[in-house]
């Protein structure tokens, strides 16, 4: 348990300096772009005069490395800055935007992850029956059309013919939690087509991979059956890529869904990311990118150790 | 019915006449500020047949960005052009026939040389915050976008203005550096919002304003919500109870709030699907004509485009039917070449239309000493919608005359600070301008800041300015049908198109039947002239 | 000849999923036989009706849609086929080494790796694209260098597994050089994972080239390839037009089929007897 502990505060430490390299990494991407927020706020109604004016206003006249020293400076103080294109504070911008992601996220994984487990599960204990075979089918079928294509045809159905859903989640300023939840549900729906197929193929095939291996062959000789098999023998030692995959996927439910945020007018911090990264909103896009950065570390981490966790192999290594 | 009234007014913009009492009521309106006490100011606003108040107008627009700010100098798209036209007034405003009248200005009166503006401010006028407007507000929401630190969209448009001051309470003079017969449309611009002075400067951050909506909540690239004050100065505008503006970017997502009943009335439907939007009976669909126009500008100064034979050829390759169909499905009208639209009161009517004829071009070719011709064109969807598409279709038309053009897709990022205007040959596009000054002025004149062609020509940049100071009428449209024959037969635009603005709305909410000619959604004042059904 | 007999005793899925799968490669090589027009060539009006003429009638440029499909097939099989390559070659071999060698090496690629994948995919490849231009190189390379590390990721994981096992220990105790480990000890053993991952990697490059043609970064028109003419035509499926399904059937017939295949791969691989 100890080595466990070592490795986590490790593992912590090295996230840090991860998300500080992300920061420089963003930080140098945009800045190589070509144009700069002035030019890209007056955008064809530019000319050189408000470029200028609006470069000296935004304090962009200053050196690269001098803005990104004030910006680490003030960030360890907890101040995120202000965003260059409309001077509102970053901290305010974000807060109802992130809550809004992490619902999100929040309950497409409450829906997919357990489907996707039992499915995988199911799946491999039946392997190769209609059952399995009509999993596997429309599982790839689901993960095969672009997440927009998903998106557009459930609202074709939900809400343009059924009429059942609002075809966007728009959310009213007090919204209550049921109306939040309604307007989620499409969103929700979508996201969990889009990263159940993988899941649950990853869970099958871990535990398919193991089924040949000469200890689950002998506890099939002993008679043992096949679902306990599965839940007491392989599950345990297939967790540590199912675990990864499952953490990949949360990850993607908070990081990449911005077109999903796009096709149902949700409001998220993808957009706006994709926006500040058009307008080279410098200090936004490195806030949205330190949040999901920081996101994916922490899944990432928590995933690491509890594979190994699980695994008492890599628990206590010999020698 | 609503729709017969559409049409008439339509037909009537279609015929491309000029519609010759309008033009007459302008000018007078111009030179004669006196007129409006003759009861005529209220003409653009009572032609409603029953308004019902009450109810939610809610929008689905596109053109909303998390980056948008309060300060009408960031205003770039038509989510704030749209939301902040009903929270602010400005001192004149554009009718539905197009023509300039007071808005919070009650009169103006100017100089013979049209040099001097006088704006006689409409009394007990009142701002959100009970504050009442006086001459000292409206000097501080223009000086906020003038001075050499102004980053503001409207600094070019205000390129003019010498001086602005108060006389008193209700009066402001502006002195231009040169007279401008169209400066009462000047004044109208949406960025040139009248915000009450704190301290001298303009507040813009409180969001409050003298229109017909108090701002209620603004959440960029989100919303917009708005609340009808009870005591609107302006008689029969503000029937909606309130209104509610939704930045939707992805145009399937509007048509489907649109098709679901989520909201009221979208914008920018995307074209492939009016046909389709049409025969759903409850829906109606608001085209605006000529409400911008797409350029092909060629560099007259680059030395592939300095010889006029070669912009000509090139002027003669284009088929612009065929663009007008697959690139707007229909949706525009043809262009000839100047930037003024079919329509519009300033249009040279007697202008032979240019036609796609690839022997007349080989003819220009032959003309410029050479055979054949191989140019690249870098084009961009920055510029519009089907800006790659419409030049990959010239390629296709330009081949027939011997012409080789090398399409060369550029990012949209970056476009217009990086390849328009700097490169020899691109895709461009301008919103069309309610005057022909205002047009000429911005694109087209010598050293102006989106001379996209760099052109300069001598007689064209004259004749400008002799046209922007002169009263009469008659004489000053003369001039202005030399200029587009300059443009067509020397500039170094191609113009193929006039694109409508395509919007459609559910038959929940109605207007007078008579939408206005420019902008889109009603000239941008949707909120205060439409009303539920 | 056991290739043969083996293919012969696969799965009623498998043999459809190869048959298409060599349908597919046909249609992309010899597209310009098979294509009665050009990729880009203006052929008639615009949405002609499906005909003799025009097999699947027009676009809104009249474009024969059937040629654009056809090449469509070229340009996206293509670019998915190199860039799922190019993402296994890369991410597949570092995880693996990383496992077995441990360390340091372990350290630095995972750190590197882990940073790369902190940022956003779709932002990264944004900038990315962005800075150096949308053409079917910097894709292919972009979208290979973000695969890379997820395949990474996940071969090492499996390669862990594998790594504290008995026989690795024993082949690194003989004194076995890296390549051998990776090769014989290590891949044989980790191969099952990571196949059905390359299946469904595949599939994704044309999903995230779609992604990105949302954002505007895909393969750029008037290059003809399915994800960009999905989305091209997405608006239309709320009036439940089909055209927009035809691209997005390919894709899915494509997708089903490799994953058959590697389902069935997998399953004789794993050695499992029972049916």
């Amino acid at each position: 348990m100890n080595s466990l502990y070592k490795l986590l505060v490790q593992r912590l430490a090295l996230g840090l300096l991860s998300l500080f390299a992300v920061a420089v990494i963003i930080f140098l991407a945009v800045g190589m772009l070509p144009g700069d927020v002035a030019e890209a706020m007056l955008g064809q109604a530019a000319t050189p005069e408000t470029v200028a004016a609006l470069r000296a206003q935004l304090g962009l006249d200053v050196p690269a490395l001098t803005r990104f020293g004030q910006w680490a400076w003030h960030l360890l103080h907890g101040d995120l800055g202000v965003s260059l294109a409309n001077q509102r504070p970053i901290a305010e911008l974000i807060a109802s935007r992130l809550a809004n992601t992490f619902s999100l996220a929040a309950l497409a994984a409450l829906v997919s992850v357990p489907v996707a487990l039992l499915l995988g599960i199911l799946a491999a204990l039946y392997r190769n029956s209609w059952f399995d075979r009509l999993l596997n089918t429309s599982a790839l079928s689901a993960v095969s059309f672009p997440e927009f294509f998903v998106a557009y045809i459930l609202i074709l159905v939900f809400a343009v013919k059924l009429n059942w859903l609002p075809s966007i989640s728009n959310l009213a300023p007090g919204a209550s939690f049921g109306e939040v939840l309604e307007r989620s549900l499409l969103p929700v729906l979508t996201l969990s087509l889009v990263v159940v197929a993988q899941m649950m193929r990853m869970t099958r095939a871990a535990l398919i991979n193991l089924l040949a291996s000469p200890y689950i062959e002998m506890a099939r000789l002993k008679g043992i059956s096949p679902a306990r098999i599965i839940f007491r023998h392989a599950l345990p030692n297939a967790l540590a890529p199912i675990i990864n995959v499952v953490a990949l996927n949360l990850a993607y439910l908070v990081v990449g869904v911005v077109v999903v945020e796009v096709v149902f007018v949700y409001p998220g911090l993808g957009q706006l990311l994709v926006d500040s990264v058009a307008k080279r909103d410098i200090p936004v896009v490195q806030a949205c990118s330190l949040i999901f950065a920081a996101t994916y570390i922490l899944l990432n981490t928590t995933a690491d150790v509890l594979s190994i966790a699980s695994n008492p192999r890599l628990m206590h290594p010999k020698g | 019915m609503s729709d017969n009234n559409n049409k008439i007014t339509q037909a009537m913009h279609d015929s491309g006449l000029p519609r010759r009492d309008f033009l007459k009521f302008s000018a007078t309106a111009a030179a004669v500020a006196g007129a409006f006490s003759l009861g005529l100011p209220m003409r653009g606003w009572a032609e409603e047949t029953s308004p019902k108040a009450g109810g939610v107008l809610r929008m689905g627009l596109a053109g909303g960005s998390t980056t948008d700010s309060r300060d009408p100098g960031t205003w770039a798209d038509t989510f704030t052009f749209v939301g902040f036209s009903a929270v602010y007034n400005t001192l004149s405003e554009i009718a539905v026939d197009g023509s300039a009248i007071p808005e919070l200005a009650e009169r103006w009166e100017l100089s013979p040389d049209a040099r001097i503006w006088t704006f006689i401010l409409r009394k007990g006028v009142t701002f959100h915050n009970g504050k009442t407007l006086d001459a000292n507000d409206v000097v501080a929401s223009i000086q906020h976008h003038l001075g050499d630190k102004s980053t503001s969209a409207a600094k070019t448009v205000l390129g003019d203005v010498a001086q602005v001051r108060a006389e008193g309470n209700d009066t402001v003079v502006f002195e231009l550096h040169s007279g401008n017969v169209d400066f009462a449309y000047v004044v109208a611009d949406y960025h040139l919002a009248i915000m009450p002075a704190k301290d001298g400067v303009a507040d813009w951050q409180s969001g409050v304003g003298t229109g017909g909506y108090r701002l209620k909540g603004f959440e960029p690239g989100v919303r917009m919500d708005l609340e009808r004050r009870p005591d609107y100065w302006k008689a029969g505008r503000a029937h909606f109870a309130s209104a509610e503006l939704l930045a939707i970017a992805d145009g399937a997502a509007r048509v489907n709030a649109l098709v679901t009943g989520q909201v009221d009335v979208i914008n920018k439907v995307d074209l492939k699907t009016v046909a389709l939007l049409k025969r759903n009976p409850n829906l109606a669909i608001e085209e605006t004509k000529g409400a911008q126009h797409y350029t092909f500008p060629m560099l007259t100064d680059s030395t592939q485009f300095q010889d006029n034979n070669i912009r000509l050829a090139l002027k003669h390759a284009i088929n612009r039917e065929t663009l007008l169909a697959s690139v707007l499905y229909g949706y525009g009208q043809i262009g000839n070449d100047h930037p003024i639209q079919p329509g519009s009161r300033f249009i040279n009517s007697s202008l032979e239309q240019r036609a796609y004829d690839p022997d007349k071009a080989r003819f220009y070719l032959r003309q410029a000493g050479v055979d054949s011709l191989k140019v690249r064109l870098q084009a961009s969807d920055a510029a519009y919608t089907g800006a790659v598409d419409a030049s990959v279709l010239f390629k296709e038309q330009a081949r027939q005359a011997g012409i080789d053009i090398d399409v060369v897709r550029e990012p949209a990022d970056g476009f217009f600070s990086n390849v328009w205007m700097k490169q020899p040959f691109t895709t461009s596009f301008f919103y069309s301008s309610l005057t022909a000054d205002r047009m000429f002025s911005i694109g087209y004149a010598k050293g102006a800041a989106w001379n996209e062609t760099h052109w300069d020509n001598t007689r064209f940049n004259e004749l400008l300015n002799a046209a922007r100071g002169e009263m009469n009428a008659p004489l000053r449209q003369e001039m202005y049908n030399e200029m587009q024959a300059l443009c067509r037969d020397d500039g170094g635009a191609i113009v193929p198109l006039f694109a409508s603005s395509v919007a459609a709305r559910s038959r929940r909410v109605t207007h007078g039947g008579g939408t206005a000619p420019y902008g889109e959604l009603d000239g941008l004042r949707l909120i205060e002239r439409w009303w539920q059904a | 000849m056991s290739l043969f007999k083996q293919l012969l005793r696969a799965p009623l899925s498998a043999k459809f999923g190869l048959a298409v799968i060599v349908l597919y490669v046909l249609v992309a090589l010899f597209a310009p036989v098979l294509a009665p027009y050009g990729e880009t060539q203006v052929v008639g009006e615009g949405f002609a009706p499906w005909g003799s003429e025009f097999l699947l009638g027009t676009d809104n440029l009249g474009r024969d849609m059937f040629s654009r499909l056809v090449y469509g097939a070229r340009n996206t099989l293509g670019i998915a086929f190199l860039t799922t390559v190019l993402a296994f070659a890369l991410g597949g071999f570092c995880g693996l080494v990383a496992a077995i060698k441990g360390g340091w090496v372990d350290q630095g690629l995972s750190r590197v790796v882990d940073i790369l994948m902190a940022i956003p995919q779709l932002i990264f490849a944004l900038l990315i694209l962005s800075v150096v231009g949308t053409t079917a190189t910097s894709l292919v390379l972009v979208i290979a260098l973000l695969d890379a590390t997820r395949v990474f990721r996940l071969s090492r994981a499996v390669a862990m597994t594998v790594v504290v096992q008995d026989f690795v220990e024993a082949a690194r105790l003989r004194g076995e050089g890296l390549w051998w480990l990776v090769s014989r000890e290590v891949l044989p053993n980790a191969a099952a994972p990571l196949i059905a991952e390359f299946g469904l990697r595949f599939c994704f490059v044309f999903l995230f080239i779609s992604a990105l043609s949302f954002l505007g970064l895909g393969i750029q028109p008037p290059t003809a390839d399915w994800g960009s003419m999905v989305r091209d035509n997405a608006v239309l499926i709320t009036f439940g037009d089909i055209s927009p399904l035809l691209p997005a059937l390919a894709v899915a017939l494509i997708t089903v089929s490799v994953n058959f295949v590697v389902d069935w791969v997998l399953h004789a691989s794993s050695g499992l007897k029972e049916c």
